[in-house]
């Protein structure tokens, strides 16, 4: 007779799985955000917007501030990292991108416990959180 | 005087001090906002933007609320950014705070990943329509709807009671199927607490609302997970404070996607928020032990309700 993991004081396999790809995927995104934020504040590489202009646009609303300084929204900035602004969304990217790899790790997981249900909830719930990070819902602010 | 007396009454002299020196930052911000904010430098705003969040960062771990709940009125009441840049930023900071907690709760199994996986999927789908219908509505109509629901906040604070180990005669039939159960140790006591759920497709139900308002206001959305799950659903209340506080790492990042599409982060609110945030609630934590809960709470709801009126004059344009 198998035993309930989920009856035990111990975090199940594919918790512990999901738990072990978050917290490496938090450290390295807030480090990277960090690291390139100090790139940009100490302006090793030139920003985009200068930083002694960006207070004349935080006030304006998303389209009017991507309509005035040309910046397109989406995917875009990944072939702007060549500018101290655009680098720090490299940490931003990682940390909103962890939880994908989380549930995209323990698929495998589930399906072999033969807990094919939430195998199938979390590729779906993958699904959604790949059709929010891919733009395809609308970019561009009102 | 009580053993505890002294660091109890420094602790009240601290959080005193620092709710005053918040005040006047508020209060100098909101001048200088409403005079000219392009005639100060520009590393003026960033500078406040972090000492201001490393206040709400302090109070949001002695009051027990999410950084995101404080984040948005107050910055978008107070500062001179615009609200589509304060909802972006406010997710990515409660987002850092979620997944910075997540890893270390999902270890010690008090967050539940059979219990979020399910929540999840309904509140991060609503937190997309949430965040889309946000940054459709005019700024003015979403600045009304948060100062309301802000003062929601409030009232829910003051009201809302909380179980610590809710009595769940049966499982439902949905969280049986989905086997949503488990097992934790209580630290303070010793006693090994078998929990199960009821009530779930009214909890789901209401995670519909929960992720539509997450997305719209860019709040975490603890304030609201932890009673539905704790109250409703029937799960204790440390397994639905850690498992909530892991959910939003699932719905903030649904949401901050959308705003990051659309363009509205801007790394130089989004970065000194973080690092504010983040050093406040290291400090928060240790002034815990010597903190009086019920006093910070007070302050805590005190400050929601000033940011709260304040998001709805500004939206009604007084």
């Amino acid at each position: 007779m198998s035993i309930d993991p989920h009856k035990s004081l111990q975090a199940s396999p594919e918790q512990l799985a999901y738990a072990a790809v978050l917290e490496k995927g938090m450290y390295i995104g807030l480090l990277l955000l960090f690291v390139t934020y100090a790139i940009y504040l100490l302006g090793i590489l030139k920003p985009y917007i200068p930083v002694s202009e960006i207070s004349n646009y935080w006030s304006m609303s998303v389209g009017e501030y991507l309509n005035k300084t040309h910046i397109h929204p989406g995917w875009w900035w990944t072939g702007m990292l060549g500018y101290g602004d655009f680098l720090n969304f490299i940490g931003i990217a990682l940390l909103a991108g962890v939880t994908i790899c989380c549930f995209l790790i323990i698929v495998p997981l589930l399906w072999k416990n033969n807990d094919k249900l939430y195998a199938v909830l979390s590729v779906l719930e993958a699904v959604i959180l790949g059709v929010a990070a891919s733009g395809i819902l609308g970019t561009g602010g009102h | 005087m009580t053993r505890t007396g002294k660091p109890g009454a420094f602790c009240l002299a601290l959080l005193l001090s620092v709710t005053v020196f918040a005040g006047s930052v508020f209060a100098g911000a909101d001048v200088m906002a409403a005079d000219n904010a392009s005639s100060a430098p520009w590393w003026m705003w960033p500078l406040i933007l972090l000492v201001v969040t490393f206040v709400m960062g302090i109070a949001a771990v002695l009051g027990g609320v999410g950084g995101g709940v404080l984040f948005v009125p107050i910055i978008s009441g107070f500062f001179p950014f615009h609200l589509d840049f304060v909802r972006g930023a406010g997710l990515l900071v409660a987002l850092a705070g979620a997944l910075a907690a997540g890893p270390g709760l999902l270890k010690m199994n008090l967050a539940s990943l059979r219990l979020a996986v399910p929540v999840a999927l309904i509140a991060s789908s609503f937190a997309i329509i949430g965040a889309m219908v946000g940054l459709a509505l005019p700024t003015q109509v979403v600045q009304i709807a948060l100062g309301v629901t802000i003062l929601g906040i409030c009232v829910l604070m003051l009201t809302a009671k909380k179980s610590t180990v809710p009595d769940v005669p049966k499982a439902d039939r949905i969280s049986s199927i989905l086997r949503i159960y488990g097992v934790y140790q209580e630290a303070s006591t010793g006693e090994i607490i078998d929990w199960k759920i009821h009530r779930t497709w009214q909890g789901l139900v209401l995670f519909v609302v929960i992720g539509i308002m997450a997305g719209m206001f860019g709040l975490g959305a603890g304030w609201a997970n932890v009673p539905v799950l704790n109250l409703l659903m029937g799960a204790p209340l440390k397994i639905s404070v850690a498992t909530s506080k892991f959910l939003l790492s699932i719905t903030d990042t649904s949401a901050a996607w959308i705003y990051l599409n659309q363009g509205c982060v801007i790394p130089m609110i989004v970065v000194p928020s973080l690092i504010g945030i983040m050093g406040g609630s290291f400090v928060g934590v240790r002034l815990l032990r010597v903190a009086k809960p019920g006093l910070v709470r007070w302050i805590v709801i005190g400050m929601l309700g000033f940011a709260g009126l304040k998001a709805l004059t500004k939206g009604l344009g007084f």
